[in-house]
């Protein structure tokens, strides 16, 4: 078979994109479900020692947010999020991460401008748009009930 | 069973994230507040409390199911002192998660020293 090394590229370029979102995809979901699946493992030993379900779910995320932020500190959880994309990005360990990776690394910008408000690079925004989506939900719910 | 519904919704929100990641241009704290705030819509019309019924963890996880705690919070806060509530229930049900993850952030910063590239 004889093929030229640009009609190799065209081939390679619409062979890959959607093989790569597949093996993208099978990685965030692996990794996902496993911090989802620890978590709810936490959550019924939280349980099982006398917690009830609000308390229990505090722990798990207290818990998580412990692991990940030791992890990012350690450098171990770049790595995890190099191989596993949103899998690791989404879950509550993932904001974490994002809050404890720009305090470390920005540190040497001083403990104002460097720690303290590099920390919220990423959970500024969450949180802002967060509460201010909870807002509009309280308004709604406050005027027509539930 | 509850650790494999856990281990399948929790994959399959991270999936939706991947997927967003890949093919638009979304930069990930883009991907992050959208979660959130979807997590408070669908929390405040009632859909997420009923997937987290089933998945647990594999809901309340990912960051959906911190919007969702949003909303949630800001609805039992209503309930409980009135209309002051859709100022402090939100932040109030947050308090938890975000003070953990700044005491601990700042206690990495002062133990960890970025990796030198």
């Amino acid at each position: 078979m004889d093929i030229s090394k640009s009609h190799y590229k065209k081939m390679v370029e619409k062979a890959s994109p959607n093989s790569r979102l597949g093996a993208n995809c099978a990685k965030a979901f692996v990794v996902g479900g496993l911090i989802c699946a620890f978590g709810q493992v936490l959550n019924s030993l939280y349980m099982f020692w006398g917690a009830n379900a609000d308390q229990a779910g505090t722990y798990v995320a207290m818990s998580l947010i412990f692991l990940a932020v030791l992890l990012t500190g350690l450098g171990k959880y770049d790595d995890l999020a190099t191989f596993a994309g949103a899998g690791s990005g989404v879950p509550i360990t993932g904001f974490a991460n994002a809050m404890a990776a720009p305090a470390i690394e920005f540190k040497k910008e001083g403990y104002i401008f460097g720690v303290g408000a590099k920390m919220f690079i990423i959970a500024g925004p969450v949180i802002v748009y967060g509460t201010l989506a909870s807002m509009v939900v309280g308004v709604f719910y406050f005027f027509f009930g539930g | 069973m509850q650790y494999l519904w856990a281990f399948l919704v929790g994959g399959a929100i991270c999936v939706i994230g991947q997927i967003l990641i890949d093919k638009t241009k979304l930069t990930s704290a883009r991907i992050l507040v959208l979660f959130v705030v979807a997590g408070v819509i669908l929390g405040g019309i009632g859909l997420y409390p009923r997937l987290a019924e089933f998945a647990g963890a594999g809901a309340t996880v990912p960051l959906p199911g911190f919007g969702n705690l949003l909303a949630k919070g800001v609805k039992q806060e209503i309930d409980q002192v009135g209309a002051i509530g859709i100022l402090t229930g939100g932040l109030k049900a947050s308090a938890a998660g975000v003070m953990a993850a700044v005491a601990l952030s700042f206690l990495a910063s002062l133990i960890f020293e970025p990796k030198s590239k």
